[in-house]
């Protein structure tokens, strides 16, 4: 109530469309939306994990329906929606945090290229692991 | 007079704010595992290996592989942090994009979805394994 008192600057309301009328505000939106992507993929990844241990034939079942049009059509979706991640994630962390070396700052350029350099180390060592 | 009295802060909003830190922390942590690690398990395991772009491993090694406690262990962290980074930035859209006003629903809805997860992850790794 006595924010209503204080308060008294007008604030226009603010549709909840704002962020389609400018490019850069739709890709903070859909980058901020990538959020679901990443929960489905996790509870995806669970179910895979679940199929495996409960054998053979659930774990060829599951694969089975990981191929119907529906699954494959989110998991599509979901796939871009992690591409998006990680490259707005990795853009943005030369402004979230500096990092020094031997007293100089390390320039943005180089910690993106770097945490691409460990994208690929992460990614090559997980098929690895699983396809050897 | 006494209408200028400062008022004191609620406990319920002091916890919350020693919390938040952590949970930006988690956020963090959370984002960085999935920039680095979803885009190979989502590329292999949603994509190549259902259909068939790449010959599905043998499932005897993808067993021996997930019932390893190592794999246990990095897993089940791993999907916890994910899960907490997007309960978190979903709460975020829920505020900014859609205006939704009942913010301490909205937290509780978020981060217990997480708890959620968490607690699932926790007994479908602890199954397979």
């Amino acid at each position: 109530m006595s924010r209503a008192v204080d308060d008294l600057t007008y604030r226009r309301p603010v549709s909840i469309w704002w962020w389609t009328r400018k490019r850069s505000y739709f890709v903070f939106v859909m980058r901020e939306l990538s959020s679901i992507f990443i929960a489905w993929l996790v509870l995806y990844l669970l179910l895979f994990v679940r199929a495996v241990g409960q054998g053979r034939t659930a774990y060829d079942d599951f694969l089975d329906a990981a191929a119907s049009p529906w699954l494959v059509a989110i998991n599509v979706v979901a796939f871009a929606f992690v591409l998006l991640h990680t490259a707005t994630w990795f853009l943005l962390t030369p402004q979230a945090m500096v990092v020094r070396l031997r007293g100089r700052r390390v320039p943005g350029l180089v910690i993106i290229g770097s945490q691409y350099v460990g994208l690929a180390v992460v990614s090559a060592f997980i098929a690895w692991l699983v396809l050897r | 007079m006494s209408s200028l009295r400062i008022p004191r802060p609620r406990p319920a909003l002091t916890s919350k704010r020693r919390i938040e830190p952590l949970v930006w922390l988690a956020f963090s942590a959370g984002g960085v595992t999935a920039a680095l690690f979803m885009p190979v398990l989502a590329f292999l395991f949603a994509l190549a290996f259902p259909l068939g772009w790449i010959d599905p491993p043998d499932h005897d090694h993808l067993a021996a592989v997930v019932g390893h406690p190592v794999t246990f262990l990095v897993l089940f962290g791993m999907f916890v942090l994910m899960l907490v980074h997007a309960a978190h930035r979903f709460r975020y859209t829920l505020y900014d994009g859609l205006q939704v006003k009942h913010q301490g629903l909205v937290a509780v809805l978020c981060y217990g979805a997480a708890a959620a997860g968490a607690f699932a992850a926790f007994h479908l790794l602890g199954g397979a394994t």
